[in-house]
């Protein structure tokens, strides 16, 4: 794979990066014939980003030399952003930036040709190769927001950077609602309705309201509300407001994943973020009696001990990803399917295993419990269960013989 | 004329070191650059003051601070030694704040008796005198790098500029830096090899960065990079950068840094190379 970035491309390619940087440890990287993508998934898998750079983004943009197969790799996140880690740097001094990557040095090589004749090489090494495709479809979310960048930057602009999650709803006179989502400190008794105790009342509370004429698309219920991290939101808006894109937000259900999409004609973003599934949806209600919908099998919104992940039927709201294993029979290839819609990123790759899934009817896919000590942030995925081809440890390699 | 400056000579008299300066931040910045570790050693001559801080035998910084540099400079002795903690003393310079609003100016006094003494310091701002004596301590011996100039074999002068970003940005994960100079390409290479993998950044010689480049033969030479990073600091603050080696691969840095008053002030690092020997470049 060799392509070739110029001029202020560059800081695009440097926003994307940073703005992925905020979601996940790990980039992959996977040359594609429609362009370019570089992805993330945080460890708890309850965010998920992909931008799909096009092949006229770049100067010159090669997928693979003639004769050899795509590529693809997973690098440290860290190290990839320390190249484009200075924005300023990048307008200012770097002219060009090249990437490639072979089998034979093992390595991908970034140059960026700078002022002066500078030139600044790095070599990162890589693991291959997984894989890694969220399931999720824009199209079979019921309810769609389309605004500016620019609107949404300045709604969340006024929240506490340390805010965790915000919740965003469609109030009263069809206006929509941004607000500092309220957690409840983990163990305390929540009152039905936020009362005048400590442990529910923090000292502030901030509400954005947006008047409808300021969105292109706004094809939502009142009352409909959904919960979900504000870090995440906040890296794809401040690529989208450099880009100035306007960002599409389809979402379902509190629970389901929401869907932020970014689209121009030399390149495209999704970010797939879980959503908070509500205990009690007055706490959060925003003027509508709209919420009051049964909730599902998630008892609380915290769970500060990992015990109560045993209670909770946690598998249905995984991140659906799947395992495959490559053809040297010995590398780990988690693989995720994607459900048909207008965005397949999927390459030529090995993908046929997943060719059935393709057709699979939106439902919950097993899962193993994230690594890590986990808020209430899971996947509802929309993959049937019997169509998973997964068993419960998406992350580990399967047994399975591969494509060859 | 500011209070502090308005001594009789009797004063003086007691004193085998007196220095005076109306801003305070042409010394203190200078002392900056090069506070890496809590001690430094103070040799004053009547050219001017040289400060000198040593790190792990491995690396030393001088700042030098001329004569010119102040309004009034006596030295009484040859010369005049003394150790001081660095950090209280930069604490004491900016007693008054390391920020003074635009048009305000701290002016020092700076006094030391002898062998035995504190160092004695007078700060006044807007009619406020601080008095500070600051404990002095046993110099110690210093390093003799013996860095001649007839053994340099490379000598490259660049702008500041060029450097800054690249020093910087070094991965720390890095544990040496590796400096290639060389008449042919790469010329003049910074390479780190960190947990990553490894990065190169090469100049051509000539570019509008690149005041200088001489150098007849290819050098090799790693440096811990811990040991190089404290550099960093000077080179922040400077707008020239020589870089020098010699016959044994020890390294000269020499920083122009020109204060608020227009005048120029060096900082010198010296750094001894790491005793592995690189193996040639691929």
């Amino acid at each position: 794979m060799k392509c070739v970035v110029m001029g202020s491309n560059v800081k695009v390619l440097g926003k994307a990066v940073h703005s992925l940087s905020r979601i996940g440890d790990e980039l992959y990287l996977e040359p594609l014939d429609d362009g370019l993508s570089l992805r993330t998934v945080n460890s708890s898998r309850s965010a998920y980003a992909c931008f799909l750079f096009a092949p006229l983004f770049f100067q010159q943009y090669q997928a693979a030399t003639p004769g050899q197969d795509l590529l693809r790799c997973k690098i440290l996140m860290k190290s990839f952003l320390s190249i484009f880690r200075s924005l300023v740097m990048l307008e200012k001094t770097v002219e060009k930036c090249c990437i490639s990557l072979n089998d034979r040095s093992s390595c991908l090589v970034v140059q960026l040709h700078c002022k002066y004749g500078v030139r600044k090489t790095h070599n990162l090494s890589f693991q291959d190769c997984e894989c890694l495709q969220a399931v999720f479809n824009p199209a079979s979310c019921p309810h769609v927001l389309r605004a500016p960048a620019r609107i949404l930057g300045e709604a969340v602009l006024p929240f506490p950077p340390a805010l965790a999650e915000v919740t965003l709803g469609i109030g009263r006179g069809r206006r929509v609602i941004l607000r500092s989502y309220q957690e409840e400190e983990a163990g305390a008794q929540v009152p039905p309705v936020p009362g005048p105790t400590d442990s529910t009342v923090k000292a502030m509370m901030t509400e954005m309201s947006i008047g409808e004429e300021d969105f292109q698309q706004l094809q939502a219920p009142e009352g409909i509300a959904i919960t979900f991290c504000l870090k995440e939101f906040r890296g794809l808006l401040s690529f989208a407001e450099s880009a100035n894109l306007p960002v599409s937000i389809h979402f379902d259900a509190p629970g389901r994943p929401a869907i932020f999409t970014l689209e121009d004609s030399l390149l495209d973003g999704h970010f797939v973020l879980a959503t908070l599934l509500e205990l009690d949806p007055h706490s959060q209600d925003l003027g509508s009696s709209q919420l009051h919908r049964p909730v599902p099998q998630l008892q609380g919104h915290s769970t500060p001990h990992q015990d109560d992940f045993a209670n909770d039927d946690i598998d249905s709201y995984m991140i659906a990803m799947e395992t495959t294993v490559s053809s040297e029979g010995l590398r780990v290839l988690p693989s995720v399917t994607l459900t048909p819609g207008p965005q397949r990123h999927c390459g030529p790759g090995p993908h046929s295993e997943e060719e059935d899934n393709d057709e699979a009817e939106p439902g919950p896919v097993p899962g193993t419990p994230p690594p890590k000590k986990f808020r209430s942030m899971f996947f509802g995925s929309i993959l049937d269960p019997i169509h998973s081809p997964q068993g419960p440890s998406p992350v580990l390699a399967e047994d399975s013989d591969g494509e060859g | 004329m500011p209070l502090l400056t308005q001594h009789t000579q009797d004063e003086n008299d007691q004193y085998c070191l007196v220095a005076s300066l109306d801003n305070v931040r042409n010394f203190s910045t200078i002392l900056k650059a090069i506070h890496f570790q809590e001690h430094a050693t103070c040799f004053t001559t009547k050219n001017g003051i040289k400060v000198t801080v040593e790190n792990a035998k491995c690396v030393q910084a001088n700042a030098f601070i001329q004569a010119e540099v102040f309004q009034e400079f006596l030295v009484r002795e040859e010369s005049v030694i003394f150790r001081i903690n660095l950090t209280v003393l930069l604490d004491c310079l900016s007693i008054f704040g390391s920020n003074p609003m635009p048009g305000t100016l701290t002016a020092l006094r700076m006094c030391y008796q002898g062998y035995g003494h504190p160092l004695m310091l007078f700060l006044e701002e807007g009619g406020v005198v601080t008095i500070c004596k600051i404990n002095t301590q046993e110099p110690q011996e210093t390093l003799d790098f013996d860095f001649c100039t007839t053994n340099v074999i490379s000598k490259i002068i660049l702008q500041s500029e060029g450097l800054r970003e690249a020093f910087s940005e070094l991965d720390m994960t890095s544990e040496v830096l590796q400096i290639t100079i060389s008449p042919d390409k790469p010329y003049f290479r910074l390479s780190t090899f960190g947990n990553a993998g490894s990065s190169h950044l090469d100049y051509p010689k000539d570019c509008d960065l690149m005041e200088a480049f001489h150098c007849n033969q290819t050098q090799v030479n790693r440096y811990k990079i811990s040991l190089l990073k404290p550099s960093t600091k000077a080179l922040v603050l400077s707008c020239k950068v020589s870089i020098r080696t010699d016959t044994r691969g020890f390294l000269s840095l020499q920083y122009m840094i020109r204060n608020e008053d227009g005048r120029v002030c060096f900082v010198d690092y010296y750094c001894s190379p790491d005793e592995d020997i690189p193996e040639p470049e691929s």
